[in-house]
């Protein structure tokens, strides 16, 4: 699949955005936020997770399939800032399907 | 048991945002209602109250705080610190792990409610923040005030209607008397001047849309207010041996239920309560001066406390001194019980005795002496504070001068 440079414009700006609403959550700048780190690398609570998806389904209009009850078991991946950033692409771009 | 004794006092609400403030204002006998302001206002009936205005709460508190503090919370708060600089007790070890916090309120968080109600409802919106729950919970501002001061013994929040602070205070006084803490933070809050909040109460149709006037016979209905009261009850040898200043002596209390009707009052119920607070403290009715009333002005409450106060005292109800601040702070629902405590304070240790403003004509009805309009100086001993809730849940408490 080959994205032209709108699409790729919108993805970047997915993750600047979901970078950003990280960085807010963790008290950080943006530059601090690497796709390596992990949630608890940045110091976000449970309930600091929970305000992130709820900034971030404000941001995109998205619903994010998310149980603090089992995060485990939820379709959405939190392991690392990487894979939310991958995860909100892949809702976004279902939900523009 | 213990003697109890108060050893901080903290409050914000329409008169003031301190007790030094609220205390002036009572003395002076100024009236803190006026035009309610806030979102939609010019859709309800009943347009005043005692709201508290000039309260800058994004300064105070920051960004992560504000999702977690409803207005009721953020009362509690600034009211506590006043009592908790003032009591001078810092809650560490064994003293930490046995002091908790008992604060009333009838509402909680009722403009979260109000506000992701309208977010949901009104504006069609289908996501909430997620702290909607944790922020309008009644036991938050307990919850914020036990992580904010180290507070690990018992605490929770006891919701009586306009009776939840005198029954939350009791439970304080009780917790202490009985030797289970050195201490405990207790008074309560309310903050439920918003569209909902005053619509809801419009419905019943028992609000003035003037004036709050207690015992006069022109009275035509409460007023609410909103606002915090916190104090910090001490065990008296404890206070004592740390040369804290004591405000006066918490020495009784009683709660008794009407068990007949979910609004009307009842003479019997508001008299048990008043002679099981004497009978508890241990005093003859005749060393009563003053009577902080529950006087909400409506017609029912008003005349069925005087029938009661008159069953209790007997002739000496006609010695003792008895006025409802409501007229001037509004009536504080859950918290009113708390912000009444300080004109019994005042009446206890400073000689001053607050008045009942509002007042125009006299009712046969309400013939006791109500210090109609203007403080007047008095030497009292003991003074009582009457709280008689919708649900017909009385708690009345009993005070001494120290």
């Amino acid at each position: 699949m080959t994205l032209n440079h709108e699409e790729k414009a919108g993805i970047m700006s997915i993750k600047d955005k979901v970078i950003e609403i990280i960085a807010e959550q963790a008290v950080l700048e943006p530059s601090d936020v690497t796709m390596e780190s992990t949630l608890e690398d940045l110091g976000i609570d449970s309930l600091g997770l929970v305000e992130s998806i709820f900034a971030i389904e404000e941001a995109f209009d998205i619903t994010v399939p998310f149980n603090a009850n089992e995060p485990e078991q939820s379709d959405f991946d939190i392991s690392s800032v990487a894979a939310i950033i991958g995860g909100i692409e892949k809702l976004v771009s279902e939900q523009a399907a | 048991m213990n003697r109890v004794v108060i050893t901080g006092a903290g409050t914000i609400n329409a008169l003031g945002h301190s007790v030094a403030e609220t205390l002036d204002a009572m003395k002076e006998g100024r009236c803190g209602i006026g035009d309610l302001e806030f979102r939609d206002v010019d859709r309800l009936a009943i347009k005043i109250g005692g709201q508290v205005k000039d309260f800058e709460a994004d300064g105070r508190f920051n960004r992560q705080q504000m999702t977690l503090y409803d207005r009721f919370t953020q009362f509690t708060l600034v009211a506590a610190e006043e009592a908790m600089a003032q009591a001078g007790l810092e809650f560490t070890g064994e003293l930490a792990a046995k002091a908790g916090v008992v604060l009333g309120t009838a509402g909680g968080g009722v403009s979260t409610w109000d506000d992701n109600y309208r977010a949901v409802y009104e504006e069609g919106k289908n996501r909430v923040h997620p702290f909607v729950v944790p922020k309008l919970m009644n036991n938050a501002a307990a919850s914020h005030l036990s992580m904010k001061y180290n507070l690990k013994g018992p605490s929770f929040t006891v919701s009586t209607a306009c009776a939840s602070s005198n029954h939350a205070m009791a439970q304080a006084f009780q917790i202490v008397r009985s030797g289970m803490s050195k201490a405990m933070v207790t008074g309560g809050s309310e903050s439920m001047l918003c569209f909902g909040g005053v619509k809801a109460w419009e419905g019943l149709r028992v609000m003035s849309k003037e004036a709050c006037r207690p015992f006069s016979a022109n009275r035509n209905g409460m007023v609410q207010g909103e606002g915090a009261g916190v104090f910090v009850f001490e065990e008296y040898e404890h206070a004592k041996a740390r040369g804290a200043e004591i405000l006066c002596e918490v020495v009784g209390y009683a709660m008794s239920s009407d068990a007949s009707d979910i609004v009307m009052p009842s003479k019997q119920g508001a008299a048990r309560a008043i002679s099981g607070a004497l009978q508890d403290a241990r005093i003859n009715a005749d060393q009563v001066g003053y009577i902080n009333a529950h006087g909400t002005g409506t017609a029912a409450n008003d005349k069925t406390e005087c029938a009661a106060v008159a069953d209790v005292f007997g002739p000496h109800a006609d010695k003792l001194m008895i006025s409802s601040t409501k007229a001037m702070h509004g009536h504080l629902i859950g918290a009113t019980g708390a912000v009444e405590m300080l004109a019994c304070i005042m009446a206890l240790r400073d000689g001053v005795i607050a008045p009942t403003i509002g007042y125009e004509e006299f009712d046969p009805e309400c013939a006791l002496d109500v210090v109609p309009n203007e403080a007047r100086e008095a030497s009292v001993d003991y003074a009582l504070s009457n709280a008689f809730a919708f649900g017909g849940l009385n708690a009345v408490m009993a005070l001494k001068k120290v």
